[in-house]
């Protein structure tokens, strides 16, 4: 087997970042990115890797080291991307010194997303050049090649990936490292400085790059046509491309490495030999409509859907008219995405439910907080949002109104953009009340650092920024930390809090109930003899709390971590704390 | 050798990972080619999720679809309910016998269906066990999903000695006894 290993598409993507001997690497997690990351911290020694607070930090870090000459690299996840566009839509024009790529990875299916864009359109929107890979080696590949592409052509490259790629494994050869890559830096204002002066110039040599580019892309080795059965012709990339192999082998398929932009001699060419050309493309019609403008007739949207992932049974049936395999059983519950057992954020749930309380909320493992049963967020919409959002309603309607309003933000969400958002209602002189959840760690995409943590990627450990200190220094004067299990407390203080006219922000603190501060050895354990049935501790919903047949509770002590929640909802000491 | 389709579902966090990787790591010492695909993320978090192997002499996609499976490797029973029609006519399900409520049925918004082996056993071979209890009476219930894996691997094409060497190099060091115990247990259940 030689020096081959099965790796996950983000882990292979690391690996070509090493090999590439890029120097530095910065990120803010997101699934399906996230495991580029932890994958880097291996190459530490060669390497300066990072979890910056937000991707538009992370991608200027990159954009600086390039400038100073060394390969440099950002990843995020597409969401992120748009909080990166201010300085990717911009270094399009300055181009790059050290080769300079991002990886932005799209959900379709949205696994585990709030909307399904597709990051190949906004590479077309910024003129930047976007490579898309179809298994673990190519992930690999692409990735060093983007290199070149980005130090010859002058551009950020964008390896653009898809769940399905990111977290699927498959067979990698592994190579060494490359060194002597970096480039001297020379002082360049007309490149460098985005003066409109100088950007109308940049602007000229832009289109010039990508029209030469889109020339040269025609022998590039990642675009590749495979004549077979010329009767239809598929066009595709990325994973869809492995699902017209399962599907039609025979077909001929033009497979495209770089979505942009496209080898438009070399589509002509291909869809000069096939008889029917068919653009087979997850989410936007990014290709289809480029083919189309250039006068060739092609399927594409028509036949097959804008949404989620595609596979080889839509081949078979849409195509190949084969009856559709047997359909899923309809009538079975869901097992929707639930908080743990011991999560913080149901104690903290259960109180605003409790408190019938109005709650704007933001993204993270408590944006669960809107399913059933607590089911107390009403609004969720981007990274930070919740913060405006409740400004913003203050605003519309008065402070009265905001008395039965809160929002809640985690503690990476709050370093990523929720402190901008903060800053708007002390400048602006808002009420409101903020409650950071702060679970001493970024849990929804598994647990990374982030500035509120005390350690680093690299694992340092490193001076934590505190949430108190940090509102107090911008002039917040009404600042509490409570303990998230702290019922009464919790109770008392947002009580207080929502009716003030004055702006506070309540620091809502317990770990992450999977990470090691939150192991404890207690567990809940229930008297069935002092039970009443009344079922007050099932109401935060629980998983592991249950009742047997005759109505009593059962906790099934595989799950329990004794956060003690329910035995502070018990009246009738029905639940006991045993160490 | 055609394409074998293997599939773990369960409940998140019940341990699919560890599962798919110990199954990515069998498929690797006999020189088939290997694609696997996982679900990261949200599902994570207690929802339903599924891991795909396959391995044969050329792979092209990642994922098994609806209708391919030769293996259906099911945590749990309402998780084998979910995907069954991912089944061959002639695949094999392999159940962990236990129930785990989802948040529906927690709050009395739905009824965790009854007869679901049964009903599965009407079309396909099943081979069912509690693995959980097993596990248990090994000392360790989190080992459940190993028990699992040896009752599957009389379906699959890897002796059990490269079993046991994937086993020692995938799980941690303190475990590697108990779960090379836990695969006999579930590898003598399907004689
Ligand atoms: C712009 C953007 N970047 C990244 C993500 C991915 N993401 C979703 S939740 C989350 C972490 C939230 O962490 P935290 O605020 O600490 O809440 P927790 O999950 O710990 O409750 C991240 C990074 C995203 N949705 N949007």
């Amino acid at each position: 087997m030689g020096n081959k290993k099965l790796m996950l598409g983000n882990e292979a993507i690391a690996r070509g970042i090493y090999e590439a001997g890029v120097k530095v690497a910065s990120a803010y997690p997101g699934t399906p990115s996230t495991e580029i990351s932890e994958n880097l911290v291996q190459y530490k020694d060669d390497l300066y890797c990072e979890w910056a607070p937000n991707e538009k930090v992370a991608a200027e870090v990159a954009f600086g080291a390039s400038v100073s000459g060394v390969r440099s690299f950002a990843c995020m996840k597409m969401v992120g991307f748009n909080v990166a566009a201010d300085p990717v839509y911009s270094a399009a024009y300055t181009g790059v010194n050290g080769g300079f790529v991002l990886c932005v990875a799209d959900d379709p299916g949205l696994y585990s997303s709030q909307n399904e864009q597709d990051t190949r359109a906004i590479c077309r929107a910024a003129q930047i050049p976007c490579l898309e890979p179809s298994d673990s080696q190519e992930a690999k590949d692409f990735t060093k090649l983007a290199y070149e592409i980005s130090e010859k052509y002058d551009k950020p490259v964008v390896i653009r990936t898809t769940t399905r790629l990111a977290h699927s494994q498959g067979f990698v050869e592994l190579c060494d490292r490359e060194e002597g890559h970096d480039f001297k830096y020379e002082k360049n204002i007309g490149k460098f400085v985005m003066l409109p002066a100088n950007a109308i110039k940049r602007h000229v040599i832009v289109e010039d790059k990508m029209a030469e580019l889109a020339k040269d892309a025609a022998s590039f080795e990642i675009n590749k046509a495979e004549y077979r059965d010329t009767s239809i012709g598929f066009i595709s990339s990325g994973i869809p491309y492995t699902y017209i192999r399962e599907a039609m082998p025979n077909a001929s398929t033009l497979k495209l490495g770089m979505v942009h932009p496209l080898p438009t001699d070399l589509i002509a060419e291909f869809c000069s030999k096939v008889d029917r050309v068919i653009v087979f493309e997850e989410l936007m019609p990014v290709i289809e409509e480029q083919v189309k403008a250039m006068g060739i007739a092609c399927d594409g949207k028509n036949i097959f859907t804008r949404l989620g992932e595609y596979s080889a049974n839509m081949i078979r049936e849409k195509l190949l008219g084969q009856a559709p395999a047997a359909p899923a059983a309809t009538d079975i519950p869901n097992r929707p995405p639930i908080l743990c057992p011991g999560c913080p954020h149901r104690s903290t749930f259960y109180t605003l439910k409790r408190l019938k309380l109005h709650v704007a909320g933001d993204i993270g493992c408590y944006t669960l907080g809107a399913v059933p049963p607590l089911a107390v967020i009403e609004s969720c919409l981007c990274m930070g949002s919740s913060i405006s959002s409740l400004h913003g309603m203050g605003k519309a309607r008065g402070p009265e109104y905001l008395h039965d309003w809160v929002c809640v933000i985690g503690d990476s969400t709050f370093m990523h953009t929720g402190v901008n958002s903060l800053m708007n209602m002390v400048y602006n002189q808002s009420t409101g009340t903020v409650l950071i959840l702060d679970n001493r760690i970024t849990a929804m995409t598994g647990h990374q650092d982030n500035p509120s943590t005390g350690k680093t990627l690299m694992g340092e450990t490193v001076p934590a920024i505190e949430f108190e200190k940090f509102c107090r220094g911008i002039g917040i004067e009404n600042v509490f930390t409570v303990n998230a299990f702290d019922v009464d407390e919790l109770t008392k203080t947002i009580k207080r809090e929502v009716k003030e006219d004055h702006l506070s922000v309540i620091v809502v603190k317990a770990p992450c109930a999977l990470i090691p501060e939150a192991r404890s050895k207690k567990k809940c354990v229930p008297n069935p003899d002092k039970c009443v049935h009344c079922g007050a501790c099932l109401k935060p919903g629980c998983p592991a709390l249950t009742r047997n047949a005759d109505g009593t509770i059962k906790i099934d002590a595989t799950m329990c971590n004794g956060c003690g929640l329910c035995r502070q909802l018990c009246k009738f000491d029905a639940i006991t704390e045993v160490e | 050798m055609e394409t074998k389709n293997i599939m773990i579902v369960g409940v998140g966090g019940q341990g699919t990972l560890i599962a798919s990787r110990i199954l990515g790591g069998i498929a690797t010492t006999a020189g088939y080619d290997v694609k696997l695909s996982e679900v990261h993320g949200m599902a994570q978090r207690g929802g339903s999720v599924v891991t795909f192997v396959r391995y044969g002499d050329y792979v092209a996609e990642p994922i098994v679809e609806p209708g391919q499976a030769d293996v259906l490797i099911a945590f749990e029973r309402l998780e084998a309910k979910r995907y069954a029609h991912y089944l061959k006519k002639d695949g094999v399900l392999i159940v962990n016998d236990t129930r785990i409520d989802p948040m529906p049925v927690i709050i009395g918004a739905a009824e965790y269906p009854e007869g679901i082996i049964e009903e599965i056993e009407k079309e396909h071979t099943v081979y069912k066990a509690d693995a959980t209890a097993i596990a248990i009476e090994l000392g360790n219930a989190r080992c459940f999903n190993v028990v699992i894996l040896g009752m599957a691997a009389r379906h699959m094409d890897y002796a059990v000695e490269d079993w046991h060497k994937v086993i020692e190099k995938t799980v941690k060091p303190a475990t590697i006894e108990i779960n090379k115990k836990a695969f006999d247990a579930g590898y003598a259940l399907a004689e």
